[in-house]
């Protein structure tokens, strides 16, 4: 125990920690955030993971033929609008099971990345980092938070450009009460579908921005293997958070942090067993959502279709 | 007179024209999204420099057409049906699980355990290690049905994410000779990570039918999927849960309760995943009657894949089972086309979401038809 307490306590006084804590956590909240919005209007949306692996894979390859992290990142996010939009079309306008379409997308998607990467094989390398002067300079956490590529940069104005979105405009007020009741929307006018689609863009469109990140800026080449379930950890943060925007964010910061361990732990000269540490993140997921969904208030009428007179 | 019998028989005729025009509107539909689905993934092999016409020749002699190849392929296709019925159960009960590639391994896992430290005749070990496959594979699902029931965790995500910690879980097992892994033997330089050979006498009897070699299990396979067809379709239980999957108030209203039906509904789909790995494990086909780490080879994800494009239905499955068995076994046969094997998943993944989209048209038709109807009317 007092073992480890000591490498608590490493951990909080080592900058390289939080380098790899910011990491994770800003990957899982650009997933986190994007399927925070699709949820809200009644979108259980597991395709996150392939949304995410689609931008990763998209990105490598726009940097293997452009060499520009502007360009990859329009890749990412518009492979990751692909995967979006068969989801969207699949699951609100055929009103195929979304669990179902999620799943065959993940799977399609891990399947062609694997594919691809095997037949193009995209060479890629780390983005570069982007100073910001004076708060870069703050002890422990400066150079997390500050000292990066500009593409984690992304995840500042992204977590308050949804927030703003969600409720302080026109569509985020029909959005969430489409994910709330969509009958009574329906009545008032609302396209419940339309909306339901557009929320799911715009889990796409932060998913290709997370993958492009992940892809270009953490691990700096592609592997199919580079998402690995994390995008269902992604998932696991919103309803921990209980649908809020904040406590979604908080929870991919504590997710973000456990999945870190794995690196940061060996690093700081801990020999600790493997497969707890692996496991850790996955086993508090489910803890943390064992402990607190029931606490908490899921959108009315999420993951259920709806047909107009039917339900 | 014979006016009136014109008349009389004209709606019938019409009627009947109607039902063929919506047969061969459903066939149409279906092998039109079939063949899409397979174009698309042909183009993606000639997009990258293959010839889909060679990938498509070594599937079939990988699969069929060489010589011992269907044996193979069957045996490949029974942990397949074995698993896409477990999913039908937790299907038809409204539940989701799409953990199963977790509960395949532990199953197997578990199953190996006892073939490796239980000492008695063979017979007597069969039977412990296949009940232990199956305690194992539906202890990981029931975990996820309690957390459900009781916690109001979607099962959705934790049978997803007990897969991550399953494998987790099975690598501590290799930690240790006495769980999983095998002892240095002589003349061996380096520990693999692998279980000894599951002893002689706990091997499922293998059939030779016309050159092809398969367990006996591909008959205990069909046999229960006429099982679970005959359980859903016409028992008290089956009709039960599949009112709670249908419509949980009108379930509850008639008695139903829904934590006990769905939590054995979810304990029968782990349970199936865990026999599915009891078969491969002692069926031959695979890794040579040992358990190791990638023992689960994808194919909890690929039985499931089998369930949804099977639609539920028990006997669809054992169809589709073969199909997608002969996809794995053709991919085997991909090498010497150049063209990567994972193209497999490709095409598997891309049937599925082909396969949802003619059920789906079909309904916003009838409803358009109906639509139209009641404006006439009116």
């Amino acid at each position: 125990m007092g073992g480890f307490v000591e490498a608590l306590g490493d951990i909080l006084t080592s900058e390289s920690s939080y380098v790899s804590a910011v990491s994770f956590a800003a990957f899982l909240a650009f997933g986190a955030v994007g399927e925070w919005v699709a949820e809200r209007a009644g979108t259980l949306n597991i395709s996150i993971e392939g949304m995410l692996l689609a931008g990763a894979f998209a990105a490598a390859m726009g940097f293997d033929l452009t060499s520009s992290l502007l360009v990859s990142l329009l890749f990412g996010i518009g492979a990751a609008l692909m995967v979006a939009s068969v989801q969207a079309q699949m699951s609100h306008r055929l009103q195929a099971d979304q669990f179902v379409v999620g799943l065959a997308l993940n799977i399609l998607v891990l399947g062609l990345a694997g594919f691809l990467d095997g037949e193009l094989d995209p060479a890629t390398r780390r983005a570069p980092t982007v100073t910001i002067p004076l708060l870069s300079d703050i002890p422990l956490v400066g150079r997390a938070l500050f000292d990066q590529s500009w593409l984690l940069y992304l995840i500042y104005p992204l977590i308050p450009a949804c927030w703003w979105l969600v409720y302080r405009t026109r569509w985020g007020l029909e959005a969430r009460s489409v994910g709330e009741n969509p009958q009574s929307a329906d009545a008032s006018g609302i396209h419940v579908n339309r909306r339901r689609r557009q929320a799911i863009y715009v889990a796409g469109i932060t998913c290709g921005a997370g993958g492009t990140y992940l892809c270009l800026a953490v691990v700096g080449s592609f592997e199919d293997s580079i998402v690995g379930g994390r995008g269902f950890i992604s998932i696991a943060a919103v309803i921990f958070g209980g649908w809020t925007l904040r406590g979604s964010i908080a929870g991919c910061v504590l997710f973000g942090t456990v999945v870190s361990f794995r690196l940061s732990l060996p690093a700081l000269g801990y020999q600790i067993n493997n497969q707890i540490v692996t496991s850790a993140p996955f086993l508090l997921t489910i803890a943390g959502m064992a402990l607190f969904a029931k606490r908490v208030r899921a959108p009315d009428a999420l993951s259920r279709p709806f047909v107009r007179g039917i339900r | 007179m014979t006016a009136s019998v014109v008349r009389a028989l004209r709606p019938t005729r019409a009627r009947r024209d109607a039902l063929a025009g919506r047969l061969s509107e459903v066939v149409g539909l279906y092998v039109l999204s079939i063949l899409g689905a397979l174009a698309l993934s042909a183009v993606l092999v000639s997009a990258t420099g293959g010839s889909w016409r060679s990938v498509l020749s070594a599937l079939i002699d990988g699969s069929i057409r060489n010589p011992g190849r269907w044996g193979t392929t069957i045996g490949g296709a029974i942990p397949l049906l074995t698993i896409a019925l477990g999913t039908i159960v937790n299907a038809k009960a409204g539940l989701v699980n799409i953990g199963q590639e977790g509960q395949l391994l532990l199953g197997g896992a578990c199953a190996a355990i006892v073939a490796v430290h239980f000492d008695a005749p063979g017979a007597l070990v069969f039977f412990a290690l296949a009940a232990a496959g199956v305690a194992g594979g539906a202890v990981w699902a029931g975990l996820a049905a309690a957390l459900r029931y009781w916690r109001d965790v979607p099962e959705v995500l934790t049978t997803l994410l007990l897969v991550a910690v399953a494998s987790q879980v099975v690598a501590f097992g290799f930690s240790t000779e006495r769980l999983l892994l095998a002892p240095l033997s002589e003349g061996q330089g380096t520990q693999v990570q692998q279980t000894l050979r599951v002893p002689e006498g706990a091997r499922l009897p293998r059939i030779t039918l016309f050159g092809n070699e398969f367990p006996i299990a591909a008959f205990a396979a069909v046999i229960l999927a006429a099982v679970v067809a005959f359980i859903l379709a016409r028992t008290v239980w089956g009709f039960r849960l599949r009112m709670l999957g249908s419509n949980q108030r009108t379930a509850t209203r008639a008695g139903v309760r829904p934590a006990r039906y769905g939590i054995t509904a979810m304990l029968i789909s782990g349970g199936l995943a865990g026999l599915a790995g009891v078969f491969m494990l002692t069926g031959g086909d695979f890794g040579g009657y040992r358990f190791s780490p990638g023992f689960s080879i994808n194919f909890g994800w690929t039985g499931l894949l089998v369930a949804l494009v099977a639609r539920e239905r028990a006997g669809a499955a054992v169809v589709v089972a073969f199909v997608f068995a002969c996809l794995w076994t053709g991919s085997g046969f991909l090498a010497a086309t150049g063209v990567e094997r994972r193209i497999t998943d490709v095409v598997q993944a891309s049937l599925v979401l082909a396969l949802l989209i003619p059920p789906a048209v079909l309904f916003i038709r009838a409803r358009r038809r109906a639509a139209a109807l009641r404006r006439v009317r009116v």
